[in-house]
């Protein structure tokens, strides 16, 4: 029983349950008299559904039901809506296409749900789903940027011509013109960020009950954001008031920004339930889950730098078109615009900057935040075109970075995209990584590589990124359908023991744990007499969830303002029991004292006196220890750092091993160090998949080539080696806490640094560019092109 | 439907399923021992893994009817009690889960590691894992976590 605040590691309270096996994840939940549903999706990529019959399914044994795009219609359910409306240069609304639940009349990408099918069991619906005749009539399908933006090409809605979807800009194009002007030296450098798929270990459920005794319903789903999900269903889709809905998302298996959105079969399995008069719940298998689940990245830019002539950036113009997928998913629009815009001006001082984003449909599944979501793909431009930089230039890529990084002392900076960073100290993460990797060894090591026939590369990164969407004012000037604050809510219980509401959401990041560190240290009280509540509408007042790694940044600033009116209400109840002025009563270490005296009451004893308020100020104050709180953040947080990665390529075979790889982030303040180096660990490792292993491959004719974990590679842990992580701390300048996120460091500064890496091991060999993934076969032809070449 | 009878957990069951009802169905619907995960289709991600016999099977690779006369241990039956297996303590303190969907299966599978190979290394570990896919730790904790887990077990003497 130990008190553990901000800056303790206790062990993690959920590891419990989840290491006995005891977890309680959305397929886990049977109901009383549960149904089944499977969907029926598109197999190909653009399609008039010429003929849907499902009448020999409807007449199988168990089947209780066949919902098609007409039950859709007729029930009047609303479309998918997309939550940020992105205009264009011209001032125009982005196209915002319809999203039915069930495709109505056409399918537009491969995995389009068609039909559902609802019945007694899985197996039966499995039976039935193949029973159901479904004939197309195929059409040309863009099933890459390249075709969507051709001449002439398939479009995916008549109403967005060429596909654009919409042609946005940040920045200033004629400041940018003037500084190539005057330019000594220009880079430019075109590129792909690849296409992955977010692949959360647990796939996504969804389990509807409506009942029709109360008229309500129940939704359990495997949901990073319970509240956004009900607010959507509830205003958009289903049309049903909040309080007639609940939405529970209990534990749930990762999410990496795979479960922040209101997918169809959420809404589905609540209209079904309706219709069948039983639960019924959908669980995706992986191959589903491969063209359901909203992808990521799958970038087309090009980018231009100009430097004078002691390699100060003067100038940035960025093209870049962002491939959407056929619907717009709930964050689409943000993520490839105010996500990633605004983030180009990373860690450097970089006085003129201007780019434009055309974000472009394609007959593919949907495009959305995935770990980083916006931010990886700015780094990885920035951070690639600057490496480029240093060797055209033949400056040292890391001098050239010292030469251009903001200084510790020129905070707060204003940015030429619009954010203003408060804190941060780039040189420091950047010393730091450098001493981590034994950097003042390197040249050694590169020999002893050499001896062994292998090339030995140092890739580096120096990055920021954005946590925290906000302000919800200036989102929502910027087209933000929804509030970015966060909801806590704290109650005391008679005993003095805690539980904590939280409108976050834990999916792997130990809140559990962290919040229960706020309460404990603030309070004085075990971490063990603490509970963190999510996940649930019920139980919550509301919150908008997790994502952007805004969990302690909003979701705890949350918490702290709930707690400060808690130790003030305290102070009065003390000061009452003290018989002292509540300005002389000081709370700290779990009691409150009369300053300058050992006249003291514990927190406890304030608490129970809450409850049974027998000696109680009632006349001045309302019985009962129990507060609530909403925190609406005054800026983003920024952490930001240096990511070192050292390879060694084989020659002959192309293949790329990780040999070393150091972080020196700046998190800002660090709750629990154990959870914030778990949490780097994972995101350097989904940072190395893409940069070596992970690409979802679609074809010309919007194929996935690669639906399974048989074809696409997922980062195993002989993939992976031992990771050297560590933190300077500077703290936010604008939150309670000083924090500043840590869930998406890794997947956003770690990928350029991989590929430099590589590319500084094949520059003697003449190599000088290489894609994601960077596999051995890619580097091995890029080998062999560049060994032509030079003959 | 058939009928057969499991032993799982040192309990034995008797069931009815189908014929083709895999290993990891039975677990989880008809025995309620959801611990046991889901993750793929194709036998790649190892969240179901198991021990049959003693070593570690992937329940989904397996019908049910297979298992019959065989000893079945699920990621239930490991604990001693209240007191974790020494392997569940490990993760535990080194922080190898984090969403704890993989978490059963690695747990598992460790354990098979450690009873064939009592002081594994950090490349031991690796390969070994080469059938559990973890997509929250970077693999990281959890080689820590099985590193520390076998030091406890050889002592204890625990296979």
């Amino acid at each position: 029983m130990t008190v553990q605040g901000v800056g303790a590691s206790p062990k993690r309270k959920e590891d419990r349950r989840f290491l006995l096996g005891k977890g309680r994840y959305t397929d886990d939940i049977v109901l009383q008299d549960q149904a089944h549903a499977v969907f029926i999706r598109a197999p190909y990529a653009h399609a008039a559904i010429a003929k849907l019959d499902a009448s020999a399914a409807r007449a199988m044994p168990g089947v209780l039901a066949v919902l098609t795009g007409d039950d859709v219609t007729a029930a009047g359910l609303g479309g998918i809506p997309c939550g940020w409306l992105v205009k264009s240069k011209d001032g125009s609304n982005m196209v915002e296409p319809p999203h039915p639940a069930l495709a109505i009349g056409v399918v537009r990408h491969v995995g389009d749900p068609v039909a559902m099918v609802i019945a007694t069991s899985r197996a039966a619906a499995k039976a039935a789903a193949g029973a159901v005749e479904v004939d197309y009539d195929v059409k040309p399908a863009a099933g890459r940027i390249a075709e969507a933006t051709a001449a002439n090409p398939p479009l995916v809605w008549d109403q967005a011509p060429g596909n654009i979807c919409f042609d946005w800009h940040i920045g200033d194009a004629a400041n940018v013109d003037a500084a190539f002007a005057k330019a000594a030296h220009t880079v430019e450098l075109e590129l792909t960020n690849s296409r992955v798929a977010p692949n959360a270990m647990e796939p996504r459920a969804a389990n509807g009950f409506y009942d029709a005794a109360s008229d309500h319903y129940t939704l359990y789903t495997t949901s990073q954001n319970p509240h956004l999900t009900r607010l959507l269903l509830a205003a958009f889709t289903l049309h049903v008031p909040e309080h007639k809905l609940r939405v529970v998302a209990p534990d749930v298996g990762g999410g990496f920004g795979s479960k922040i959105f209101h997918y169809a079969e959420e809404l589905m399995v609540l209209v079904a339930s309706k219709r069948v008069g039983k639960p019924v719940k959908w669980t995706s298998d992986r191959m589903e889950a491969f063209v359901s689940d909203a992808h990521g990245r799958d970038h087309v830019s090009k980018a231009q730098l100009a430097l004078d002539a002691n390699g100060k950036f003067l100038g940035l113009r960025v093209q870049t078109l962002a491939n959407l997928g056929a619907y717009l998913s709930t964050f689409a629009s943000a993520v490839p615009t105010y996500l990633y815009g605004t983030l180009l001006s990373g860690p450097y001082d970089l006085p003129a900057i201007y780019a434009e984003v055309k974000g472009v449909f394609t007959n593919t599944v949907a495009v959305d935040a995935y770990r980083g979501a916006g931010r990886p793909e700015a780094s990885y431009l920035l951070e690639r075109l600057v490496s480029k930089a240093a060797r055209q230039l033949r400056i040292d890529p890391i001098e050239l970075r010292r030469k251009n990084l903001i200084p510790a002392d020129k905070f707060p900076y204003q940015t030429q995209v619009a954010l203003a960073y408060d804190t941060g100290n780039f040189q420091a993460t950047l010393d730091m990584a450098l001493e981590r990797i034994d950097y003042k060894h390197y040249a050694d090591r590169k020999a002893a590589s050499a001896k062994r026939g292998k090339l030995r590369g140092l890739g580096i990164s120096t990055y920021i990124e954005a946590c925290g969407l906000a302000p919800s004012a200036l989102a929502g000037a910027l087209g933000a359908r929804a509030g970015l604050y966060e909801a806590a809510n704290i109650r005391i219980h008679p005993t003095g023991s805690v539980s904590v509401f939280t409108g976050t959401h834990s999916h792997g990041q130990g809140h559990e744990t962290t919040f229960a560190q706020l309460i404990s240290g603030r309070l004085g009280i075990p971490i063990e007499n603490v509970e963190v509540v999510h996940g649930d509408t019920d139980r919550i007042p509301f919150g908008m969830g997790t994502y952007g790694s805004r969990s302690a940044a909003v979701g705890g600033s949350a918490i702290v303002k709930a707690l400060d009116k808690i130790v003030d209400k305290g102070k009065k109840i003390a000061a009452h029991l003290l018989e002292a002025s509540v300005a002389d009563i000081e709370f700290a270490d779990g009691l409150y004292r009369v300053a300058g005296t050992d006249r003291v009451k514990a927190f406890g004893e304030v608490a129970f006196a809450a409850y049974v308020p027998h000696n109680y100020p009632l006349e001045t104050l309302e019985p009962g220890l129990e507060e609530s709180a909403f925190y609406d953040p005054k800026n983003f947080t920024f952490p930001g750092g240096t990511h070192l990665v050292e390879v060694e390529v084989d020659p002959e075979t192309g293949v790329v091993e990780i040999v070393d790889v150091a972080s020196a982030d700046d998190v800002g303040v660090i709750i629990n160090p154990m959870i914030v180096d778990g949490q780097a660990h994972g995101g350097l490792a989904q940072g190395i998949g893409q940069a070596l292993l992970e690409e979802a491959v679609y074809d010309g004719d919007g194929q996935l080539a690669n639906d399974s974990f048989l074809t696409y590679t997922m980062p195993r842990a002989a993939d992976l080696p031992m990771f050297k992580v560590g933190n300077h701390v500077t703290a936010c300048t604008h939150n309670p806490l000083g924090v500043k996120g840590v869930g998406e460091t890794g997947a956003i500064g770690v990928p350029p640094a991989v590929i430099n890496a590589v590319l500084d091991a094949l520059a003697p060999l003449g190599v000088t560019d290489i894609s994601m993934p960077a596999t051995p076969e890619k580097v091995w032809r890029a080998i062999q092109a560049a060994a032509g070449k030079q003959a | 439907m058939p009928k057969l009878t499991l032993r799982v957990n040192r309990e034995t069951h008797a069931i009815e399923c189908a014929a083709n009802a895999l290993l990891v169905e039975v677990l989880r619907d008809t025995l309620h021992l959801t611990g046991t995960h889901v993750g793929c289709d194709t036998s790649q991600c190892g969240a179901c893994t198991v021990h049959v016999d003693g070593r570690s099977v992937k329940a989904c690779t397996m019908l049910a009817a297979e298992a019959e006369g065989s000893a079945i241990t699920t990621i239930e039956g490991i604990a001693n009690g209240d007191t974790l297996h020494p392997m569940q303590a490990a993760f535990q303190e080194h922080h190898g889960l984090q969403c704890g969907f993989c978490t059963p299966g690695m747990v598992m599978s460790a354990i098979d590691l450690c009873a064939r190979k009592p002081a594994p290394t950090e490349r031991d570990v690796r390969t070994w894992l080469e059938g559990n896919l973890c997509r929250c730790t970077g693999y990281h904790n959890i080689v820590k976590s099985v590193i520390a887990g076998a030091e406890v077990m050889q002592k204890a003497g625990k296979p």
